[in-house]
């Protein structure tokens, strides 16, 4: 027997959403408990601040550049590699349960494998593998499937339909008419994609997840090694818990969030300071990406509405803690605490207010780089509880997961296995995280690289719709938390900038080629 | 309205790539996610692998200038136009482009985005390269 492994994702949440960091809205005391007897890490970065590609890097352990997964709906090769097949080699009994989307959502022809297992009634698909041969996709044994919301193809929108058809309609409508990413709001203050949902919580998707897992975790003999993911769709908007849960956080009651700029005059200031996309979107004059509704002006968000979006984000995340604590219960009654890693992490972040915007896009700041993430190594491991300040990323959990099963790093990995302290950082040289941005959709392009090291982040853009490729931004993140002054074309930290630059472009690998295709909105 | 064009260099003939994605009835041999299709006259009526079923109306059959036009009608469109040319490169090779117009802008991607993955299926098959997956390919597995 060795150490099982419980990978814990949720969606688009900020790192400033747990108390353990810092965090006042919600209360997550199961997460927290986590970081108190793990190693907590102060500088957890994704690789992408989208879905797919980032997820892509959590299970292949490489960057967008490599797995090729660029943007969302471009799906990921089914043969791709996978720290799940790795895992399974070495007689671990795999299992993923809630949001996976390494392929795309929008699949009316059920093409993909995430669309199809649950119409074809099995634990798994027998898929290509990497390095030859066939076994299960991608070498999870069991998949159980949900997403935001109770309609599509998914295992959780069959069984709302088929078990509580009436609740369906309960849940915020994801897209419009047109299929466009939904603008209307239905809670208080009409912001976009909230509502007041009147689905009894234990039919809600998070306690769905919580309870496949259960049921998964029972059906596994006492002395199997195992790696669930079990992966919470929320906080990912839309923003619609269950109305009974309301309660929990009267938006009235809700701080604004200190990124958010209560002056118009400022905020426009601020966005100004950045490159022109920032701006753009913010008035509704271009929208770059599918992940935010065409038809909403961020210009036009009130205070009381970044209010309620905090608050019914944070009922969210503490229905995922008391959900964790739930499978941690059960874990603990099989007698597996002693030997249970536990990784908590999130994809990629959320705006959530800052600047005045909502939701995600080309914009590498804290808001969505900056990820909470929590390592709580198996008790049998002896591992003393720390902090890391060194900046780790999405692409370093693979190596952690073959780590901890005890095997070596897969040569296909780009990572290194997370530090447990800064001394562990500095003596393997881990100081430094890279994101990318590419984006093309109906003839608008956007590419970002950026760099996270010594205490800066630094981004370039490469030529697009609405960059000519001269254009940066260069944060000083203990100085200016809030990513409110870029100093790109500040000459006091000019040899800082080209650096990093330098740095950059040094350390992101080649690209695939050819390009893997766009295939579906998301 | 936006539009989506997809294509492929196939080293295959242009009368043997034409043969096959020209065939209306022989569609669910290349685009993936269809579990049925049937052509009656100049409607084709196609059923996705979520059950979802569409009618299309075939606008054109060119065998000469190798174009072939259809329009979804009904459903969520406003507007679909799809348009598949193939093109004799001159050395034996050719190259296919598949068009997609479409209103709600969503669909053009939707549609435009699989029938990127059917290229790849009709060059894989016409290419006849055992290693390419065909197979897989074609059950969707893109």
């Amino acid at each position: 027997m060795g150490r099982r492994i419980l990978f814990i994702t949720t969606d688009q949440q900020r790192y400033d959403t747990l108390g353990c960091n810092g965090g006042v809205i919600g209360r997550t005391p199961v997460i927290d408990q986590l970081a108190a007897e793990g190693v907590r890490y102060e500088r957890a970065v994704p690789q992408s601040v989208v879905c797919m590609p980032s997820r892509s890097t959590m299970l292949t352990g490489q960057h967008q550049a490599t797995h090729g997964v660029w943007m969302n709906g471009v799906p990921l090769p089914v043969d791709a590699p996978s720290v799940a097949a790795l895992l399974r080699s070495a007689d671990y009994r795999t299992a993923l349960i809630g949001k996976a989307h390494f392929e795309p959502f929008m699949d009316p022809f059920e093409r993909f494998n995430e669309n199809r297992v649950a119409s074809l009634g099995t634990d798994t698909i027998d898929a290509p593998q990497f390095g030859g041969g066939t076994g299960p996709h991608r070498g999870f044994d069991h998949l159980r499937f949900a997403t935001h919301g109770a309609t599509g193809w998914l295992h959780y929108a069959k069984w709302i339909g088929a078990e509580h058809p009436e609740a369906v309609g309960d849940y915020y409508s994801v897209v419009d008419a047109d299929l466009e990413v939904n603008a209307d709001g239905f809670g208080d203050t009409g912001a976009p994609q909230v509502k007041h949902n009147a689905i009894p919580r234990e039919w809600y998707h998070t306690d769905w997840v919580a309870e496949r897992t259960i049921e998964w975790l029972s059906g596994l003999d006492a002395d199997d090694d195992w790696f669930c993911w079990m992966s919470f769709p929320d906080p990912h908007h839309p923003w619609d818990p269950p109305v009974s849960e309301l309660h929990r956080v009267p938006w009235r009651d809700v701080d604004l969030p200190a990124g958010y700029p209560e002056s118009a005059a400022e905020r426009e200031r601020l966005l100004d300071e950045k490159p022109r996309h920032w701006r753009l979107w913010y008035d509704g004059e271009l929208v770059s990406n599918y992940e935010a509704p065409t038809r909403w002006i961020p210009a036009s968000m009130t205070a009381e509405q970044v209010r309620e979006v905090n608050a019914m984000n944070a009922i969210e995340v503490e229905l995922i803690d008391e959900a964790i604590g739930r499978v941690l219960a059960e874990v603990d009654r099989r007698g597996w605490t002693d030997s249970l890693d536990v990784v908590f992490t999130t994809d990629h972040g959320e705006l959530q207010g800052d600047f005045g915007l909502l939701f995600k896009g080309p914009y590498h700041v804290d808001g969505l780089m900056r990820l909470p993430m929590i390592w709580r190594p198996a008790p049998s491991a002896g591992i003393e509880a720390n902090v890391v300040t060194a900046p780790v990323g999405l692409v370093d959990l693979a190596p952690t997961f073959a780590s901890i099963a005890g095997l070596d790093a897969a040569e296909w990995m780009q990572g290194q296995a997370l530090p447990t302290t800064d001394a562990d950082a500095d003596a393997r040289g881990i100081d430094q995280q890279l994101t990318s941005w590419d984006s093309e959709l109906f003839g608008v392009g956007v590419y970002l690289r950026t760099i996270t090291r010594d205490g800066w982040v630094c981004t370039t853009y490469l030529p697009g719709a609405v960059h000519d490729g001269t254009e940066g931004e260069l944060y000083d993140l203990a100085e200016d938390p809030l990513q409110r002054n870029n100093r790109w074309d500040d000459p006091s930290v000019r040899s800082v900038r080209d650096d990093l630059i330098a740095q950059l472009h040094d350390s992101l690998p080649p690209e695939r080629v050819p390009a893997l295709e766009l295939e579906a909105p998301v | 309205m936006a539009s989506i064009r997809r294509s492929q260099h196939i080293a295959a003939q242009a009368d043997d790539v034409w043969a096959l994605v020209g065939d209306a009835g022989r569609l669910a041999e290349w685009f993936p996610g269809l579990s049925d299709v049937t052509v009656e006259g100049t409607i084709r009526t196609v059923t996705l692998g979520s059950g979802i079923p569409l009618t299309e109306e075939i606008v054109t059959c060119d065998p000469i200038s190798r174009r072939f036009a259809y329009s979804i009608t009904g459903g969520l469109l406003r507007h679909h136009r799809g348009t598949i040319d193939v093109f004799d490169l001159g050395d034996g090779t050719t190259l296919v482009s598949y068009a997609t117009d479409a209103e709600p802008d969503v669909m053009a991607l939707v549609i435009g985005g699989a029938a990127g993955a059917g290229l790849r299926n009709v060059k894989a098959l016409l290419e006849h390269d055992s290693t390419s997956g065909a197979t897989q390919l074609i059950e969707g597995n893109t």
